[in-house]
């Protein structure tokens, strides 16, 4: 009985910290994400141009990025964090803004809830958040989106 | 009759250029993986031409990646499983710097060598754009198998048992 107890127990653990993990991109409001090709659209039309910011790696950054958009770092990390804080700091709140990442698939990314949570928490009223559903490559590079390379 | 045997023989060719299709590599599986020379993430550079004559699985990763959490583990396993059968597992870090390679080592376990990527290094590799990617090398320095995202147990046994 005793083992049935410890088994369920550790059980539930395991799936807590799993749920846990899954909820971090998934938990983001549907109203804020972009498809990919909706921001396609906007960086070719003559209206307004997002400001990009990537919080990824910056391996994957240097070796392809939307262009235009600025690299803060993994906003998972306390660097990546403080990077982009300090970064966003003198713009102006209502500005649109949009992130991405791309380094894993979205509801196993660590990256873009904490840097979504940090501009929400600063006030910024227009931030939207890239769905990337696989990576970067297979979504964004693969389907011959505008790319840049380099630091 | 003969019309019957041009199509059996016509059928017989099918079957064995199919064969032979599906049992031949890809041009991209049979490239040779390119060869880098990186620090490791805890001193000295390693160079992966080194260890040719051994079956190596190079995995591109980060200690931030979720599912490279989940798969290091799996990877640790094999390498003290398959050590004695010439099994060399080398991590790519593509952390910013090698400070939190340092905790993860330790508290992953981790029993393989660990260097810190570049753009170069992934660019090299067709590109490394999303986490984790393993590639399975030969003996021969030929990369035989790619493989995107985190990989079960299984997976990673099979290939690396298939070039062991």
């Amino acid at each position: 009985m005793k083992t049935w107890c410890f088994m369920f127990g550790f059980g539930m653990l395991v799936l807590g910290m799993s749920s846990a993990t899954w909820a971090q991109a998934s938990a983001i409001p549907a109203e804020r994400q972009m498809q990919p090709e909706e921001l396609v659209k906007i960086l070719g039309g003559s209206g307004e141009k997002p400001l990009l910011l990537q919080v990824g790696s910056h391996v994957l950054y240097a070796q392809a990025h939307i262009p235009g958009s600025e690299y803060m770092g993994a906003a998972s990390t306390d660097a990546g964090l403080q990077q982009l804080r300090k970064w966003v700091e003198a713009v102006p709140r209502g500005k649109f803004i949009v992130l991405y990442c791309g380094c894993c698939p979205w509801s196993h990314c660590p990256n873009i809830k904490p840097a979504y949570d940090a501009l929400v928490a600063m006030t910024f009223t227009n931030v939207k958040v890239l769905y990337i559903a696989d990576n970067f490559g297979t979504n964004w590079v693969d389907k011959h989106y505008p790319v840049a390379k380099g630091e | 009759m003969l019309r019957r045997a041009l199509l059996t023989g016509f059928l017989i060719l099918l079957v064995i250029g199919g064969f032979y299709l599906r049992r031949r590599p890809t041009t991209h599986e049979l490239r040779t993986a390119p060869d880098f020379k990186l620090m490791q993430f805890d001193g000295p550079e390693l160079e992966l031409s080194s260890f040719r004559g051994k079956v190596v699985v190079v995995d591109f990763w980060a200690t931030w990646c979720v599912p490279c959490r989940e798969e290091i583990p799996h990877l640790v396993e094999l390498q003290q499983k398959y050590a004695d059968r010439g099994l060399q597992i080398i991590g790519v870090s593509i952390d910013d710097s090698p400070e939190p390679v340092r905790g993860f080592y330790k508290q992953f376990r981790m029993n393989y060598p660990v260097v810190m990527g570049t753009a170069k290094t992934g660019e090299d590799y067709g590109g490394v754009l999303g986490l984790p990617i393993t590639f399975f090398i030969g003996r021969d320095g030929k990369n035989y198998a790619k493989k995107i995202g985190a990989q079960s147990a299984a997976v990673l046994e099979g290939e690396i048992q298939k070039l062991l």
